[in-house]
């Protein structure tokens, strides 16, 4: 699809829980400083999917996977890789917001620190909360907990928490479903500005959302029963104006999904 | 439309309201029955012993005249052995919990440990008596120590801690986790500074509630060999040692009245060390609370 060489790439990934199969042989490529779309109706797997990238699944004790995903040409599920490792360049943001009950500066402070940063972490700290559009808002209350912030700016708190750790790639989980539409539209200029310096992979239910936002969008639809597939994976603007799958334009006119 | 006609629904309403009332009333006379039990039985104490409870009353050791006796050594060995037990029982009830709710996986081995905590927990103290007498006394030769009393209280109340632990546990939301693991955290990493902190109130509650039953066991440490008669204060884990419920039963067994009187004496010091310990345990938890939650 693209010249440049793909920062994940799956190939003929298949996903289990238990006996069940939940995904069907996805292969993709995302290409670096790009955003990347998983769309899909609910039930899908678009975020079983997207937490394949970080091993985020390896917590869940019947989940099983075939096939590979690739990162900067490393398999994630070869033997002998640390998920620890792999999270540490692969940061990701939740459907909830889920500060930590600790103080801004902690919850900011909290991966450089398990991750043995020794520089200058208030510098660290700042730039991060900085590049997530929340200095201004919190640069007089770093020791409050980030409890007291609105679920917009907890959001936005824990995407700094995830680019303190200097990533190379931010996986999206729904970032915008618990957040009301102010929240939404400055988490998604956030995420247009984050694209210059990361890559970013977000699943989204909001089909505007994927338009307004993503270069790629992925589609996933559940084929039968349960086991979803990808079915279409392009550019963005090819996909919402010319699908060339019928279930893909069925989906994104509303006609169903 | 309504599903009933007017008159019908005032009628029946009123019986309602009535009924309510009457409700309320019971749960006030419930309420109202324990307390006056309560306030019975401090009143008849503190009428009986407060005159007792002096400085050469905690200072002194049990003596053949009841005017002289004394709860140093009653005193000091409570303490020690049940400091000793919530220490031990703290230290292992914990770890077992994060092991059973952050490392064990979910099958039919753990159930089986799950059930099996939860069926210690209704043992009848006297067992674990003997239990610590033939491990603690006599397998490891420990003797009547403050050690194997305290070993023993730690065991008899250690179910109580793993299951509140376990509890305060599983009440940290796994997002919390995720965000920690998603971060780069290890396991260890996000249970010592995500989880434990969180949990951190709940299980200081579990060990309020462990070591208040603690305090006031006696039948497992006279099974064990506590003395009844100690006219010396412990000075050691090693040491011999009697406490404060077995110094009262010892007294309320005694025929002379001036006996009964410093068994009230010892009731009520038994009554403050309890509130002493709840209390601080207390305002430890709030203080960790306010910490997490701001």
């Amino acid at each position: 699809m693209a010249a440049v060489e793909p920062i994940i790439r799956t190939r003929d990934l298949n996903v289990y829980y238990g006996p069940t199969m939940v995904i069907n042989g996805v292969t993709m490529d995302m290409e670096p400083n790009r955003i990347t779309a998983i769309i899909g109706p609910s039930g899908s797997g678009k975020s079983t999917l997207l937490r394949c990238f970080n091993r985020m699944n390896d917590l869940i004790p019947t989940f099983r996977l075939t096939g590979e995903v690739l990162f900067d040409g490393q398999n994630l599920y070869a033997s002998g890789v640390d998920p620890t490792e792999i999270r540490y360049q692969i940061g990701m943001v939740f459907q909830r917001p889920n500060p930590f009950p600790k103080s801004i500066f902690d919850n900011v402070a909290f991966g450089p620190r398990v991750n043995g940063f020794k520089g200058d972490l208030p510098g660290l700290v700042e730039q991060s909360i900085r590049r997530a559009a929340l200095w201004d808002e919190v640069k007089d209350r770093l020791k409050e907990s980030a409890l007291s912030l609105s679920g917009g700016q907890q959001q936005r708190l824990c995407i700094a928490r995830a680019l303190a750790v200097e990533p190379r790639v931010i996986l999206m989980d729904e970032p915008c479903s618990a957040l009301d539409p102010i929240s939404t539209l400055a988490i998604e200029e956030l995420m247009r500005e984050l694209s210059r310096q990361y890559s970013i992979v977000i699943v989204t239910h909001n089909m505007q959302q994927a338009a307004r936002v993503s270069d790629f969008t992925a589609f996933l639809t559940p084929q039968g029963d349960k086991t979803s597939e990808l079915i279409e994976y392009g550019e963005t603007r090819q996909i919402f104006t010319t699908p060339k799958d019928e279930r893909t334009e069925a989906y994104i006119t509303g006609r169903f999904g | 439309m309504a599903i009933i006609s007017q008159g019908e629904f005032r009628r029946r309403m009123n019986r309602r309201k009535v009924e309510g009332h009457i409700f309320h009333a019971l749960c006030l006379v419930a309420v109202l029955i324990g307390l006056a039990m309560l306030g019975a039985l401090l009143f008849n104490i503190l009428s009986d012993g407060l005159t007792r409870v002096n400085w050469s009353f905690i200072t002194s050791f049990p003596s053949r005249h009841p005017e002289q006796a004394g709860i140093q050594a009653a005193l000091l060995g409570s303490i020690y052995v049940v400091a000793l037990a919530g220490a031990l029982a703290f230290t292992f009830g914990v770890g077992a919990a994060i092991y059973l709710e952050e490392y064990a996986a979910r099958n039919w081995f753990a159930k089986i440990i799950q059930i099996n905590i939860s069926n210690l927990a209704g043992v009848p103290s006297i067992v674990y008596g003997i239990l610590g007498l033939e491990i603690f006394v006599r397998y490891l030769a420990l003797g009547k120590s403050v050690m194997a009393g305290g070993l023993t209280l730690a065991l008899l109340v250690l179910p109580i801690v793993i299951i509140a632990a376990e509890e305060a546990i599983r009440a940290v939301p796994s997002s919390i986790r995720e965000g920690g693991y998603a971060l780069g955290a290890t396991r260890w990493q996000a249970i010592w500074h995500l989880v434990l902190p969180q949990a951190f109130p709940g299980i200081l509650t579990g060990v309020i509630l462990a070591v208040s039953r603690a305090i006031g066991e006696t039948a497992p440490l006279i099974v064990m060999g506590a003395l009844t008669f100690v006219p010396f204060a412990p000075d050691g884990p090693m040491s011999r040692f009697t406490v404060l419920p077995i110094q009262i039963f010892n007294w309320v067994s005694r025929p002379q009245e001036g006996f009964h009187e410093a068994a009230a004496a010892g009731i009520i010091v038994l009554l403050v060390l309890l509130l002493t310990m709840n209390a601080l345990a207390v305002i430890l938890r709030n203080k960790f609370q306010r910490r997490t939650e701001g």
